[in-house]
């Protein structure tokens, strides 16, 4: 995989992750720019089954090891640094999430590279290949070169569709030895712990009223409530509020919590930074309220008014309820 | 349990963001910098574990400017000692490498159990400095962190997945963590407690080591992304609004 694209597969209780396609996409697309391979690295236990959804890739090469059964930090840290060392590929995509990013910057430190992290795009019109980032929340696109000759990115959904990473073609699988010391690592994975049961799934509910900071304090939960109640749906949210405790993480949406496709998403408050908008960008129809007319979720809402959410949602409570 | 806190200084995006026409990258003039949100958490989570089981909370910040409000909230919060690094030229900003680096010269005389920051800051483009530094100290790091227990030598920590799924992981100490969110909300202290920290308490000032560190990556330009590209827009006082989209919504069918 020396000098090609290589895409570092995320693994979640034995399946490759949605974002993991993404980033085959992203990376079958530059690689075939710059004329080199796409090569696919998975680590995991057992490895034979998986590899063969990674169709996109011409190549995988795996590291197959019972103690790698399950994301661990440091052991799959140590294990992508030592397979980079021998072969290192031109860019090397991780996922913008709590697994890549928990790696990530790790690999790059140890071998010495650069990184680029929040990337979106990538392009290679011209002499250098370019990344295309997205931070402060949404609000500011980062654009600058892949330095030569070695580069790390952290890959975020939003900027190609993971299906079209899904190929039907079982790719060559080479099989590496373990390259690095397991016995030393001093983290351990110990279990799993689900989702508190009990409480509506959101990612089944056809009408979502979902309150961000603009909601402003926990008393005023009860006011979407009642619109939601209006409207036949129910209460969630983004981040902020979650952390706040004013909903329970159960109405988390976006990339921690739930991925929601609604018949209709009522964002209130909700700026759309892209951790949130990766839960919610496929809902069949968004409306937006947002007094910032600047809101990065007016990029994607169907529907919007910059109007104050505190006095919207009473109004708009009643016209739902007049009929 | 002795832990440190690290913490960014990041635009406030309540504000709005320009671009330099000049340099094509933020302009930083009058950009308004606040504590990164995730380091708020971060703080709050070792001053929980200092509720718990005893030991010291010290914050250390870089001086991008301003940043004593924030260092003495932390002391009001229940911090034991709080260092500002001051560099020149640091108000024009610090890389996130550069950043990981200061911190590692800083702690090198600090023993500590934990080091705690958040999992990313608003504006990281070259890394993540709490994952960066774990890898310079040689310690282990886990980030997406939402909970910690001590025990004996080692500390059990929460890291969050999608969908809600967590996983219990045990990480010897020491080991730099990278907070998603606290146990609880960061807690609020009145002014008039920062006040008085700011009469009685104090900040170390330490001048920022030198530190070399190898090439990151570079922007070219920046940009704001356009917004309102696709949203339909409906004016109009707030009554319009409400009675627009509820026509709009039946009309689609949505509500009855």
């Amino acid at each position: 995989m020396t000098g090609q694209v290589c895409v570092v597969v995320e693994t979640l209780r034995g399946e490759v992750t949605e974002l993991t396609y993404t980033m085959l996409a992203a990376g079958r697309r530059l690689a075939d720019a710059l004329h080199t391979k796409l090569a696919a690295l998975l680590i995991g236990h057992p490895c034979a089954k998986l590899a063969e959804t990674l169709g996109a890739a011409d190549r995988v090469f795996c590291v197959d090891h019972a103690d790698l059964a399950e994301f661990n930090p440091e052991a799959y840290l140590r294990v992508v640094a030592a397979v980079f060392e021998k072969q290192m590929p031109r860019v090397a995509m991780f996922g913008h999430t709590a697994m890549g990013t928990d790696i990530a910057c790790g690999v790059a430190q140890r071998l010495k590279l650069p990184i680029a992290v929040s990337c979106r795009t990538f392009s290679a019109d011209g002499a250098e290949p370019q990344y295309s980032a997205l931070i402060c929340g949404g609000k500011i696109i980062a654009e600058g070169p892949l330095p030569a000759p070695h580069c790390l990115v952290t890959v975020m959904s939003g900027g190609y569709k993971a299906d079209e990473g899904r190929v039907r073609k079982t790719p060559p699988l080479e099989t590496l030895p373990v390259p690095a010391r397991l016995d030393a690592v001093r983290t351990r994975f110990k279990q799993y712990i689900e989702p508190p049961a009990g409480d509506v799934d959101i990612a089944k509910q056809p009408i979502l009223v979902s309150v961000g900071r603009g909601i402003q304090n926990k008393d005023n939960i009860a006011m979407a409530e009642a619109l939601a109640k209006a409207m036949g749906g129910v209460v969630s949210g983004s981040r902020p509020v979650i952390d706040q405790g004013w909903l329970p993480t159960t109405r988390l949406v976006g990339k921690s919590g739930k991925q929601v496709k609604p018949k209709l998403y009522l964002a209130l408050g909700i700026s759309g930074a892209p951790e949130h908008a990766e839960g919610m960008r496929d809902a069949e129809f968004i409306v937006a309220i947002n007094r910032d007319e600047k809101a990065p979720i007016y990029g994607f809402a169907h529907v919007g008014a910059a109007v104050d959410v505190l006095e919207l949602v009473p109004a708009l409570t009643e016209k739902v309820k007049a009929r | 349990m002795d832990s440190v806190v690290l913490i960014k200084f990041v635009p406030d995006l309540v504000e709005d963001l320009e671009i330099d026409p000049q340099s094509g990258l933020l302009d930083r003039s009058f950009l308004r910098l606040m504590p990164n949100e995730l380091d708020d958490h971060a703080l709050e989570e070792a001053l929980l574990l200092k509720e718990r089981y005893g030991g010291t909370v010290t914050v250390i910040t870089v001086d991008t400017g301003d940043v004593d409000e924030a260092l003495y909230t932390a002391v009001a919060k229940g911090a034991d000692r709080v260092v500002k690094v001051t560099g020149e030229g640091f108000d024009q900003g610090v890389t996130d490498r550069e950043l990981a680096s200061i911190f590692h010269e800083v702690l090198r005389g600090m023993p500590c159990e934990l080091i705690l920051t958040g999992t990313q800051a608003v504006d990281d483009l070259d890394g993540f400095v709490g994952a960066m530094l774990a890898e310079r100290m040689g310690l282990p790091y886990v980030g997406y962190v939402t909970k910690v227990e001590s025990q004996d030598g080692t500390v059990i920590v929460r890291k969050e997945y999608p969908g809600g799924l967590t996983a219990e992981i045990e990480v010897a100490t020491p080991a730099v963590l990278g907070i998603q969110a606290a146990e609880k909300p960061p807690r609020y202290v009145v002014t008039s407690k920062v006040m008085e920290a700011m009469k009685s308490g104090s900040i170390d000032e330490v001048e920022a080591p030198d530190v070399s560190v190898e090439d990151g990556v570079t922007v070219s330009r920046m940009s704001v992304p356009e917004t309102g590209a696709r949203a339909e827009m409906i004016k109009g006082s707030v009554q319009d609004v409400a009675a627009a989209l509820a026509r709009l919504l039946r009309d689609r069918g949505v509500i009855a």
